[in-house]
Formats: structure tokens, sequence, C-alpha cells
């Protein structure tokens, strides 16, 4: 086979064109790594994979841990006291199969109580992390009357005890921030995650629902999952297995 | 029609100064209570993580309601050319603003942090419902305040029917925004619905017209005015239509609900074991707030008597602070489902429990001092201007009225 001086050039072009750009390329997907000081990107979709089955009964080192993260402390008064991961125990209808597992902001993609707050204070970040902006929210309490997952608690009265990196003020609401301190530190984990494995039961995983390389979307693929109340549509960025 | 003339309420009785001690001293232990729970933290009210909004929304969400609900008497005339309505136009327009202006006290001195309005006014998220109510909530007071400038300056009257048609209009959109904030709530089965606008709005027609015929009743005999039984009579028969149309918008809802299998649980414990809640609908809000004064308003013996109207429409008042109160406090202490076919048993959280509240002092002082404000607002204008007609009497409102 002869090539001639039209078809020689034409290669040598696109083999040119190709070493020039393909180190471009992987430059940018470089850059999309994240530096603390750069905003988050849809790239990501942090979640978590609970797997009810794993979930042991009487077990509350998540709820501990969560606790013990971001400083939430209560005043043994349960009715007012803020929880940002509780513990359910749900039976069957039919079959009366009992079984616990825990739950805390479902960091929906629809989130509802970002759509019904009047200022914005809920809000959603890039890469699906629902929070609570503590500087605009007014303590209307509408996101919590919206939740379908009773995930957020009012502050009811004066806090002690708080963490730098997650601000509490009495008057205003607050949630499960699926530890975003740790995930903008690039931990890859939750405290509730760390506390279970820590345990041995390995009931919840941290990870990144848009990366089909990661664990989490690897369990995913492998069993069924479910979301809490699936009939309202609003994508979690929390999956159950077991349930 | 007569030419009408209107007058301040005349007369340094001490009747009416003892009235606005009494309304004062109510506000003030109102303001005290919203300062106490300010300062303490919502912890020290009735309210919880389960039962978010307590007595201070129901007292807030009735008197809102009512306020657009006052405004009727004046679209009756403006908008619907009803010339026996004119000169109960302008109370009704007052009515109107002040009964909003002790909706919002109530609804913003429970916020957790009241200091923030300032944020609620310059943040917004136009999805929310509430953000859109912030807008016309304001709007109600600018709107109602020109409308009652227009039809209280001679110059200005032309635009009297251009006015009340536009202010009629917002009145219609805002009960629709109040009723949303709940039937926009997908989570909860009480909510989640879209009659609950136009039942808000036909809610407010009654509730509007129950307070507007006490003041009404109160304000003429207090400054000594005739109120004659053309005009009496006209409002106790609308009365009990606005009352009826109420009673049909709930039962529609409720025949909704319990043709919906996923909501029998709701409508088995507001209809039938979710005590209190029960208690309320039935005896509050079915007898007390619609049966009886029905009855009163149609029965042309009964409904003659001017204290039995006046008692009509205070079970009205009840009865809607009874329904506000089995909508908002009941549709929250209902448990919420998780997952189909699973019922919650227990959780470190009152999951699939009946929520436990009990309305506490300083809440409900915050809820009364809103309508103190309302009747102390109404109270110092119709004195300060000519609000109220120098006469109701037969031959004011109906020149070809003949006494038989």
């Amino acid at each position: 086979m002869t090539i001639n001086r039209r078809g020689f050039l034409g290669i040598s072009g696109a083999a040119i064109a190709v070493s020039a750009v393909a180190p471009g390329l992987r430059l940018i997907e470089l850059a999309e790594g994240r530096a603390p000081d750069q905003a988050v990107t849809p790239k990501q979709r942090w979640g978590l994979l609970i797997d009810a089955a794993k979930c042991a009964d009487g077990c509350t080192a998540c709820i501990d841990a969560c606790h013990e993260e971001n400083g939430v402390t209560g005043n043994n008064r349960p009715a007012t006291d803020p929880q940002w991961i509780r513990k359910v125990t749900v039976e069957d209808n039919t079959t009366g199969f009992r079984q616990s597992f825990p739950v805390m902001c479902q960091h929906c993609e629809h989130p509802p109580c970002v759509d019904v707050c009047p200022t914005g204070a809920s809000f959603k970040r890039a890469d699906g992390i629902v929070l609570v902006d503590k500087h605009t929210c007014i303590g209307c309490r509408y996101c919590m009357m919206a939740c379908p997952y009773k995930a957020r608690s009012f502050i009811h009265e004066v806090t002690t005890g708080q963490k730098t990196h997650a601000p509490r003020g009495k008057g205003t609401v607050e949630s499960c921030t699926l530890c975003v301190h740790k995930v903008d530190r690039g931990d890859n984990t939750t405290a509730c995650a760390v506390a279970c494995k820590k345990e041995g039961h390995e009931a919840i995983l941290f990870g990144d629902l848009n990366d089909p390389g990661s664990e989490i979307r690897k369990r995913l693929k492998q069993k069924p999952s479910t979301q809490l109340r699936p009939d309202l549509k609003l994508n979690t960025g929390v999956r159950y297995q077991g349930v | 029609m007569a030419n009408i003339h209107y007058r301040p309420f005349e007369g340094c009785t001490t009747g009416f100064y003892g009235v606005l001690a009494v309304l004062a001293g109510v506000l003030l232990a109102a303001l005290g209570a919203a300062w106490y729970m300010e300062h303490n933290g919502h912890w020290v009210t009735g309210m919880t993580n389960q039962v978010i909004w307590g007595t201070p929304h129901v007292f807030a969400v009735f008197l809102i309601v009512a306020a657009s609900g006052a405004l009727n008497v004046a679209s009756i005339s403006s908008v619907f050319g009803r010339a026996l309505y004119k000169p109960l136009s302008r109370l009704s327009g007052l009515l109107a603003v002040a009964l909003l202006a002790g909706g919002l006290m109530v609804l913003v001195l429970d916020l957790g942090r009241p200091d923030r309005l300032i944020v609620a006014m310059t943040y917004y998220n136009f999805k929310s419902i509430f953000a859109w109510n912030i807008f016309l909530y304001v709007g109600f007071f600018a709107v109602v305040i020109v409308y009652l400038w227009v039809m209280m300056e001679r110059r200005m009257n032309i635009y009297s029917k251009s006015a009340g048609t536009f202010a009629f209009i917002w009145r219609l959109i805002l009960t629709t925004g109040t009723g949303s904030i709940f039937g926009f709530l997908v989570a909860r089965d009480a909510y989640n619905s879209a009659l609950l606008a136009p039942m808000f709005i036909v809610f407010s027609f009654a509730y509007g017209l129950a307070i507007y015929l006490l003041v009404l009743m109160a304000a003429m005999k207090g400054a000594s005015r005739d109120l004659g039984d053309v005009v009496f009579t006209r409002l106790r028969r609308l009365l009990g239509v606005f009352i009826a149309g109420s009673f049909y918008f709930v039962l529609v809802y409720h025949l909704t609900n319990l043709y919906i299998t996923q909501r029998h649980g709701i409508e088995a414990f507001v209809l039938l074991d979710g005590g209190i809640y029960t208690k309320m609908f039935w005896i509050g809000q079915m007898l007390l707030g619609s049966l009886i004064p029905m009855v009163i308003c149609f029965h042309s013996g009964l409904g003659k008597s001017r204290s039995l109207v006046a008692l009509a429409c205070l079970l009205v008042v009840i009865g809607g602070l009874a329904q506000m109160y089995v909508t908002i406090i009941g549709g929250q202490a209902f448990p919420m489902q998780l997952l189909p076919d699973k019922t919650l048993v227990s959780s470190g959280f009152f999951d699939g429990v009946v929520a436990g509240y009990r309305p506490s002092l300083p809440e409900i002082l915050l809820g009364v001092g809103g309508v103190a404000i309302a009747l102390l607002l109404t109270a110092v204008a119709v004195r300060a201007l000519p609000f109220l007609p120098e006469s109701l009497s037969d031959t004011v409102a109906d020149p070809h009225h003949k006494t038989t």
C-alpha cells in the first residue's frame, strides 16, 4: 500500500492534532477535580446507600456519631430536641415482618423543602447536597411542613457546643448536611457511615451516584433498591436496599 | 338610594374607651408573650418538631382568610353594583386591612427569627407560594387603601368600580395563595389538594361577613345609629348562603378523600377516632360553626332576633377557628408514611404515632392579640374618619321600602 503525499499529510496532521489536544483534554479532566475554593459542580451527585438487612436492631452508632460530629445536642426534651438522623422500625402490613433502618435528610433531586422556602435559605448544591443557609433562614418552618421524611428540626432553644463547621442558631431550621464539611475536605465519607463501619455493620455507604465506577453505583446496580416515599418521585440521594 | 352621609364614631363614652383599654391590654399581653417565646425559644410553647405550626398559625391563617372575606361587602357594591351595600363599603375595606394586619402580626411574631423580617422582604424564592404571599399580602394593603381613598374622596368616586374590581380580583388571588400554602404540600395526606384554594375562598366569605356583621352591629349600636331590617336581613341571609357554601366544600373535600383509599387513614382520623380533632370537627366546625348558624340565618323567626344572629356570627368565628385547628394542627398530628405497605411502628422521633400538641398560654395570647389589634385599628379608624354611615335605617337603605 502506497501513501500519496496528500494522504501522508492528512494522517500526520491528524496525529499531531490528537497529540496536541489529548493532553489538553486530560488537563480539563484534572481541572475538574475541585480545589477547596472552587464551586461544586453537578458532575457529582453525593448520596448514601443504606442496607436495612445489615442495620442492627438497637444500634445507634450512626446517630451518636452524627450528633457528635455536628455538635447536635439536646436538653432531654425529646419533642423539641433536634434530630439529624433517627432509627425507625417499620412493619409489613401483610406479613408483620419488622426491620429497622436510619432515616435522615434524603437529599432529594427535587426537594420540597427547597421549593417552599420563601427566602431561598433552603437550597440544593450542584452536587445534590440539600442545606439550610443559616443567614437567610427566618424560622418560618414551612420546609418542615413540606418534608415528607420529617428530616428537619427547628432549633427550639439556645444552642451550646457548636462546631465551627456546623453553625446552629436558635430560631432556624437544620438537618443532615451529608457531612458537607467532610465531603468538601475530600474525606469521601460521612460520620454515620464511618461509625456504622466501625461497628462492623457496614449498613451505610457514602458515594457519588453519578460515577459508574463508584462502590455505591456498583452495589446499586447489583441489587434492587428503593427510595422512601417513591410515589412522590423526588429522586432521593439516599437509597435503601433490603426493605 | 338616598344620599349617604358618613360621620366618625362620636361621643367620649366610657364604653368606647373601655373597649380600647381592654384591646390595648390584650395586645400588650400578646407582645409580652411574643417576646417571651422569642427570648426563650419555641420550646416554651406547645409546638414541637412534630407539630411545627401551632395555635398562632390557627389565628393567623383565620385572620388572613377573614380579611379577604371582609372585603366582599364592598365588592358587592362596587363590582356587582348592588346599591344597598354602598353605605356598608367603607367599613368593609377598613376591616379587611385591619384583619390582615392582625393576621400578619401573629404570623411574623411567631417566626423563629422575627428580627429577620427584612430578609423575608429582600430574598425571594419565586417557586415558594409563601414568597408570593408576601407580595399578595403587602399588595392587598396598598390596593385596599387606594380603594378606600377612591370610595371616600368624592372626586375619585368615579374610579370606585375599577378600584373595587381590582381589589376583588386581588383578594381572590390572595386567598388562593393562602389555601395553596396547604394545597401545595405534597407530603401530608390532609393537604395536597387543589380543592383547598377555592375552599378557603368560600370559607373567607363566611368568616369575613360574620366578623363584618358583628362589628357593624356593635358599632351602629354603640353610636346609637339605626341599622334597619332591610340591611340586616340581607346580610343575615347572605351569611347563611356563605355558610352553606362552606359546608358544601367541606362535604366534597371529605367525600373525595373517602373515595381515595390512600387517604382513608386521615379521614378516619378526622371523622372518627382523632380525639380532640374529631371533636373539633364535628362539634366545633360542623355543629357550632355550620349547622346552628345556618339555621339561625335562614329561619325567618329566629333570624329576626339581633342577639341570635350575633350569636350565629360568633359561632361562625368559633367554627372557623375550629376548622383551622383541625386543618393545620390535625393535619400535622396525623403521622406520615415512609414506605407503601409498611407501617411505621416506632422510632426515636415520634414516627407512626399521632403527635401530641397542647396549646400553651403564650401561643393563645399571641393569637388573640392578632384579633385585638384588628379590632383596635378598626375602633380607632372609625372614630377618626367617617367610615360609618349616619344611618342604615330602612328608608336610607331602600327608599321604596314600605313598613308593613
